[in-house]
C-alpha cells in the first residue's frame, strides 16, 4: 500500500468511494435497491451519491428483492453493470432463484455467449440485537454455487479495492459487508488501486499457528493473536478475502509452516465456509499438521434477540485464544 | 425478422403485395416450427435425443405472430417449451438440432440443451427451464434499452402456469412504474403440465396485469394475423415510451406436456384434443385463409412444405453427424 496521500476513512466511506469512482469511470454502472437514492440506505453507506449521479443511476425499487435482482441479471446481460443492494444478508433467500438459477448459470448454459457482469452488495453479521431475520451470515450459500464469486472484505482498504474489481468483473459477484464494520476506520490511499479476487492477505505473520479468518472474524483473530503473543504463541492471521475464487495455496502454505490451523467465520460451521477451508488445509497440508484443523463458526441456532443470548452465538477473541492455546498444548 | 429457413424465391416474392409476402413468410415460419417439432418427436421417440422434449405443436401462431413484429436486435426470453420462439426469432434448425442432441455445434455448445437455447445474434436471451424464470431477465433487458437510449423492445414469453409465480408481479409492477419497453406474452394453453388452469388460477388472468396499470390485450392465439397485428401495436407503443404490455394469447398444446406424456385422458379428453386439431390448428387456419383469399394456391403451399421437410431432414442429419464436445469442455464457460 503506498503511504503517500493515505487517509483514515471508514469502511462505509471506502465502499462509497469505490462506487463513486466506478460510476464516474463507467456510465454503465448503476445502483438498484431499496432506499438507495435520497435515503442512501438505512446504513447511510450510499449517502451523497444521488446528488452526484441522479436517480437514473441510483434506482429506488419496490420491496421486491427477487424482482429487482432478476431485473439486474437482464440488465447485465444487455450492456449494463448493475450493483444490486440487498439491505440485509438475510434477504438473499428471496433472490435465490435469480442468483443461483439465473445469474450463475446464464454464461454456462449459453455456451459462454451471454455474460452477467453484476454485483450484489449485501451484509452479514450478528451483534446488532436484530434477531433471527436480520443477523445471519449466509455467504456460504452463494459460495456453493458454480458461476458466482463471493467477496468478504475485512478492512476499509480491502473493501474499496475489492469492490472496484468486483464491478469490473465479467461475472456475478456477491459482496458481503459486515454491518458492525461500517464505522470502522482504516488507512485507504487517495490514489486509484484495485485488489484482485482470489488473493488472500496475510494480516499478521506468525510461526506457531495459522488463524484463517473472514470478514467480521478477522479483527477477532487479530485480537486473539495479540492475546496468544502474551503467552508466547506466535499466530499467523490469514484473510482469504474471497471464498470463491479461493487462494488455496496461501492457506495451505501457512498451515505447512505453522503445523496448526483454526478457521474462523461468522457463518454456521456445519457445511459452511469453515468446513470447506478446513478441508482444503487438511488435504493440502496433512503431512505437516501436528493437530486436527479446528473450525469456529456461529452457534448452530437461529440468532436470538436477547443480548446475553445473542452474544454467545458469535466467536470471540477469548474463545479463539482458548482453542488455539489448547491446540498448541499451552496451559 | 429473419426467416428460419432458406431464402424465399425473389421472383415469387415480387409478385406479392407486402402484406401477402408477410403472411406467406409467417406461414412458412409456422410450418417450419411444426416440422421441426415433428422431427424432435421422432428423435426423442427413437431415443436419439437425451433429456426432455416439450413440443410447441399447436402454439406456433403465437411465436410467429409476435416475432414477425420484432426487429433482429429486439430481445426475447423463452421457456422450457421454447423451440418455436427461438426459431421464430431467427435460430437456424441445424444449430438448434445440434444443441438438442448435446453436440458441440449447438447454440450453447451442447451445454444448454432443449430448454436453454440462447443466441445473442438474434436477441435471444435464452430459454429458461424455471417457470417465470426469465421475467426478470426480460424486464432487465427492457430497463437496459431505456437506460442506454435505444428503441429495443423485450418480449417475455411464458405459459399461463407462470401466473402462479410471484416474481412475475414484482416485474410487472416495476415495468409499469418505470415505463419499460417490455411485452409479457402469456401463452394460455390451458394446461399447467397435467392440470387444467382453472384449478390453478383464481380470478381473471388479464386483471393481473391491469391491476398494475399495465396495458393488456387478449387475442386468439391460433390466428397468426391477429397475434401479429396486436403485437405490432404493442411494440410500437413500447418503442414510443408508453411502457409495458401484457398480451394474453389463448392457444392449445396439441401434444402432451412432454413427449412421454401419452395417456392424457385423466386431465383432458380426446374429443377436446380432436376439436383443437381439426378446427383450431393455426397452420390450417392460415393456409385455408391464404387459399380462400387467393394469396396462395395449394400447389405453392405444398412446395413450401416439401422444401421445409427436406431442410429439416438435412438439419437433423447435420446434428446427428456433428461431434459431441470432448469431456474437458465440461469445465469451460463457468466464468467469463
Amino acid at each position: 500500500m503506498p503511504d503517500t496521500n493515505t487517509r483514515e476513512i471508514t469502511f462505509a466511506e471506502a465502499v462509497r468511494e469505490a462506487l463513486a469512482e466506478e460510476m464516474r469511470r463507467d456510465s454503465r454502472v448503476f445502483i438498484l435497491g431499496e432506499d438507495v437514492a435520497e435515503a442512501g440506505t438505512p446504513f447511510k453507506v450510499l449517502s451523497g451519491l444521488v446528488e452526484e449521479f441522479g436517480t437514473k443511476r441510483l434506482v429506488d425499487t419496490p420491496i421486491s428483492e427477487a424482482g429487482f435482482t432478476g431485473l439486474a441479471v437482464g440488465a447485465a446481460m444487455t450492456g449494463l453493470r448493475p450493483v444490486v443492494d440487498i439491505m440485509f444478508g438475510d434477504f438473499i433467500t428471496l433472490t435465490m432463484d435469480q442468483m443461483a438459477n439465473q445469474a450463475a448459470k446464464v454464461h454456462y448454459m449459453s455456451g459462454g455467449k451471454w455474460r452477467v457482469p453484476m454485483v450484489m452488495r449485501t451484509t452479514l453479521g450478528a451483534a446488532r440485537r436484530s434477531a433471527a431475520q436480520h443477523s445471519q451470515s449466509l455467504h456460504a450459500w452463494f459460495s456453493h454455487v458454480p458461476g458466482l464469486k463471493v467477496v468478504l472484505p475485512s478492512t476499509p482498504y480491502d473493501a474499496k479495492g475489492l469492490l472496484k474489481t468486483a464491478i469490473r468483473d465479467e461475472n456475478p459477484v456477491v459482496f458481503f459487508e459486515d454491518k458492525m464494520m461500517f464505522k470502522m476506520k482504516g488507512p485507504v490511499p487517495a490514489e486509484e488501486y484495485t485488489i484482485p479476487l482470489g488473493v488472500a492477505d496475510v494480516k499478521r505473520e506468525g510461526d506457531d499457528i495459522t488463524l484463517v479468518a473472514t470478514s467480521s472474524m478477522v479483527q477477532v483473530a487479530l485480537g486473539a493473536a495479540a492475546l496468544l503473543e502474551e503467552i508466547g504463541v506466535s499466530a499467523e492471521v490469514i484473510d482469504p478475502r474471497t471464498t470463491w475464487p479461493l487462494d488455496e495455496k496461501t492457506l495451505v502454505d501457512s498451515a505447512k509452516k505453522t503445523s496448526r490451523a483454526i478457521v474462523i467465520d461468522e457463518g454456521y460451521g456445519r457445511y459452511g465456509v469453515t468446513a470447506e477451508i478446513a478441508a482444503v488445509i487438511a488435504e493440502g497440508a496433512f503431512h505437516y499438521l501436528d493437530a486436527p484443523v479446528k473450525r469456529m463458526g456461529a452457534l448452530h441456532v437461529p440468532i436470538p434477540f436477547s443480548p446475553p443470548l445473542e452474544d454467545v452465538t458469535v466467536t470471540t477473541e477469548r474463545s479463539v485464544f482458548d482453542v488455539a492455546r489448547a491446540l498448541c498444548n499451552r496451559s | 425478422m429473419s426467416t428460419v429457413t432458406g431464402q424465399p424465391n425473389p421472383k415469387a416474392e415480387t409478385k406479392l403485395s407486402p402484406d401477402a409476402a408477410k403472411w406467406l413468410r409467417m406461414y412458412r415460419q409456422m410450418l417450419a416450427i411444426r416440422l421441426f417439432e415433428e422431427q424432435v418427436n421422432e428423435l426423442y421417440t427413437r431415443a436419439l435425443m437425451p433429456g426432455l422434449a416439450h413440443l410447441y405443436v399447436g402454439e406456433e401462431a403465437v411465436a410467429v405472430g409476435v416475432c414477425e413484429a420484432l426487429q433482429n436486435d429486439d430481445y426475447i426470453t423463452s421457456t422450457h417449451r421454447g423451440h418455436g420462439h427461438c426459431l421464430a426469432k431467427g435460430a437456424s434448425p441445424n444449430r438448434m438440432f445440434a444443441e438438442l442432441l448435446g453436440k458441440e455445434a449447438g447454440y450453447c455448445k451442447g451445454k444448454g440443451g432443449s430448454m436453454h437455447i440462447a443466441d445473442p445474434a438474434t436477441g435471444n436471451l435464452g430459454a429458461n427451464a424455471i417457470v417465470a424464470g426469465s421475467v426478470g431477465i426480460a424486464t432487465g433487458a427492457a430497463f437496459s434499452s431505456k437506460y442506454r437510449g435505444t428503441t429495443q423492445v423485450a418480449v417475455c414469453f411464458f405459459g399461463e402456469g407462470a401466473l402462479g409465480q410471484g416474481v412475475l408481479y414484482e416485474e410487472m409492477n416495476m415495468a409499469q412504474l418505470w415505463k419499460l419497453p417490455v411485452i409479457y406474452v402469456c401463452e394460455n394453453n390451458s394446461y399447467t403440465e397435467y392440470t387444467h388452469c382453472s384449478e390453478t388460477t383464481a380470478g381473471d388472468m388479464v386483471a393481473r396485469a391491469t391491476a398494475f396499470g399495465v396495458h393488456a390485450e387478449t387475442v386468439d392465439g391460433q390466428d397468426v394475423r391477429a397475434v401479429h397485428d396486436v403485437t405490432a401495436k404493442l411494440v410500437e407503443r413500447a418503442r414510443r415510451g408508453d411502457g409495458p404490455a401484457f398480451l394474453l394469447c389463448n392457444t392449445y398444446r396439441l401434444h402432451g406436456h412432454h413427449v412421454g406424456d401419452i395417456s392424457r385422458e385423466y386431465y383432458r379428453s380426446k374429443q377436446e384434443e380432436r376439436l383443437w386439431a381439426t378446427e383450431r390448428d393455426p397452420i390450417k387456419l392460415l393456409s385455408n385463409w391464404l387459399v380462400a383469399n387467393k394469396h396462395a394456391d395449394a400447389a405453392t403451399l405444398d412446395k413450401v412444405h416439401a422444401e421445409l421437410k427436406s431442410e429439416m431432414q438435412k438439419a437433423v442429419e447435420f446434428a446427428i453427424a456433428a461431434p459431441y464436445p470432448t469431456a474437458d469442455k465440461a469445465s469451460e464457460d463457468v466464468y467469463a
